[in-house]
């Protein structure tokens, strides 16, 4: 009898309690407790060096990548302790990922958009054809790619091949796309259409972006979270954190004071 | 799919607030001078009541405003549009406060009939209404050559109080028992010149969110 494998409860919300991360001897992350709301954008801000984006690639677990890496603390999705017995793919699946440099793979459009649901067993024309349209649609790229699905993406500007990277993550429904510097390669318009976008996104996903544009946190996020050396020095309603922030070196950082 | 169609919904949701907040104040001033010519105390007491809702406007735009300027970072003429909204409501409100004290006096006015008859007062009450709507709507659709004319139609309205307190001031020399009544519908006309005064501050704001340069007229 063919095993049905059992789909676990990943939710939306990210709940992380006492998480600690060392690179070898050097303690990146220290202590780090945190709860994200589901359909929210969440940014992470900070200097240089200070853990955000480590702290990010935690939720999907790309960190079991790096040699010498140990993390420790409970990371829950939804009901689903994501460093316990979990099917690394099919984590990802749920948490997709954007990075910094928009990354198409050598293939047209079409294929790129194909490729995760193929990967997961969806093989029939009709079907993938239904999810490219939706997952274009759903990036807000159908009209200006309808008629080039065929074509290569690496044809296409940076701004547009950074937008079908976040078509191919949600090509695959994730309940969660984590973004790391999405816009810091693009121009200003690129960048104005990936944050109008984010905005779209969270009425059906849960966002977290690393940003050093710290305008664009306040533009786009609900909640933000300021990380130094380490540690979440603060967390809170972003117009909170921007208008009053409660820790000297929030309000140092964000005012441009810092160092 | 449009940049900044955040920012731009904000600013839409701004100006409609700014709308309804206006036409508020002004069935407000409308109210009360109604009331002051049917003698109708009730309706003058009850515009006061309105007050309350005038100041929850302005803190929700004033609270709208903060969070554009905090959120959206807007710059050139976007900046005018937000700045100019944040000061023109200190006006707006003004508009129902005077709306709320004529109201009050209308309750508590003394004397069986008036001592004279109140046309000038109707007029200055219709103008500042036209004031109070025309001023607003300058901004609204960034229409500079209205605020114009809401600052000149400023010396119409000077010039009927002027009226208004000459033929009060003789009332009082002819007959002393005038007095308290006199003396409140000279109130009655100075806060209707006070609209007269904050509609022209709203359309100086008009103007500089057209040119950046705020003028005293």
């Amino acid at each position: 009898m063919k095993k049905v494998k059992e789909e676990l409860p990943f939710g939306q919300t990210i709940s992380v309690k006492g998480a600690n991360l060392w690179y070898g001897d050097f303690h990146a992350l220290k202590n780090i407790d945190i709860e994200i709301p589901e359909r929210a954008v969440t940014a992470f801000i900070g200097p240089s060096g200070c853990g955000k984006s480590t702290f990010l690639k935690c939720f999907n677990r790309m960190n079991d990548l790096v040699a010498g890496c140990k993390i420790t603390g409970k990371f829950m999705i939804g009901d689903v302790d994501i460093y316990g017995k979990t099917d690394v793919n099919e984590l990802r699946k749920n948490v997709g990922m954007v990075f910094q440099k928009p990354n198409p793979f050598p293939m047209s459009v079409y294929e790129n958009i194909a490729y995760g649901p193929r990967t997961f067993g969806i093989r029939k024309r009709e079907q993938l054809d239904r999810i490219v349209e939706e997952s274009l649609r759903g990036a807000a790229m159908w009209d200006e790619l309808k008629d080039r699905l065929g074509k290569s993406a690496l044809g296409l500007s940076g701004g547009q091949q950074q937008r079908l990277c976040i078509a191919r993550a949600l090509a695959v429904k994730p309940k969660i796309i984590l973004m790391d510097e999405p816009t810091s390669a693009l121009d200003p318009i690129s960048t104005g259409k990936i944050e109008e976008l984010c905005d779209e996104l969270k009425t059906s996903t849960t966002i977290v972006i690393v940003t050093h544009n710290m305008q664009q946190a306040t533009r786009i996020s609900d909640k933000t979270g300021f990380f130094l050396l380490g540690e979440l020095v603060e967390y809170g309603d972003t117009e909170d954190i921007f208008s009053d922030p409660k820790d000297e070196r929030t309000e140092r950082y964000i005012t441009g004071r810092f160092g | 799919m449009s940049i900044r169609k955040i920012f731009e919904d904000e600013l839409a949701a701004l100006k409609s607030e700014l709308v309804e907040m206006c036409r508020l104040t002004e069935t407000m001033i409308e109210n009360a001078i109604t009331a002051l010519l049917n003698r109708d105390r009730e309706l003058g007491k009850s515009v006061g009541k309105m007050d309350k809702r005038v100041d929850e406007y302005e803190m929700d735009i004033e609270k709208r405003c903060m969070r554009i300027l905090l959120k959206q970072q807007p710059v050139a003429k976007d900046f005018r549009v937000v700045s100019t909204a944040l000061k023109m409501i200190t006006d707006i409100e003004r508009f129902g406060d005077q709306a709320s004290d004529i109201g009050d006096i209308v309750y508590h006015i003394t004397g069986d009939n008036y001592i004279k008859p109140l046309h000038y007062l109707k007029a200055m009450g219709n103008l500042a209404v036209k004031m109070a709507r025309e001023s607003v709507d300058s901004f609204i659709r960034n229409d500079e050559s209205l605020a114009d004319r809401v600052i000149q139609t400023d010396d119409e309205m000077d010039e009927l109080f002027l009226t208004v307190k000459n033929e009060l001031i003789s009332l009082i020399k002819q007959n002393a028992e005038n007095g308290d009544q006199a003396i409140d519908l000279m109130m009655i006309a100075k806060y209707l010149e006070r609209i007269g005064d904050h509609a022209v501050n709203v359309a100086e704001w008009t103007k500089y969110n057209g040119t950046g340069v705020h003028l005293k007229f």
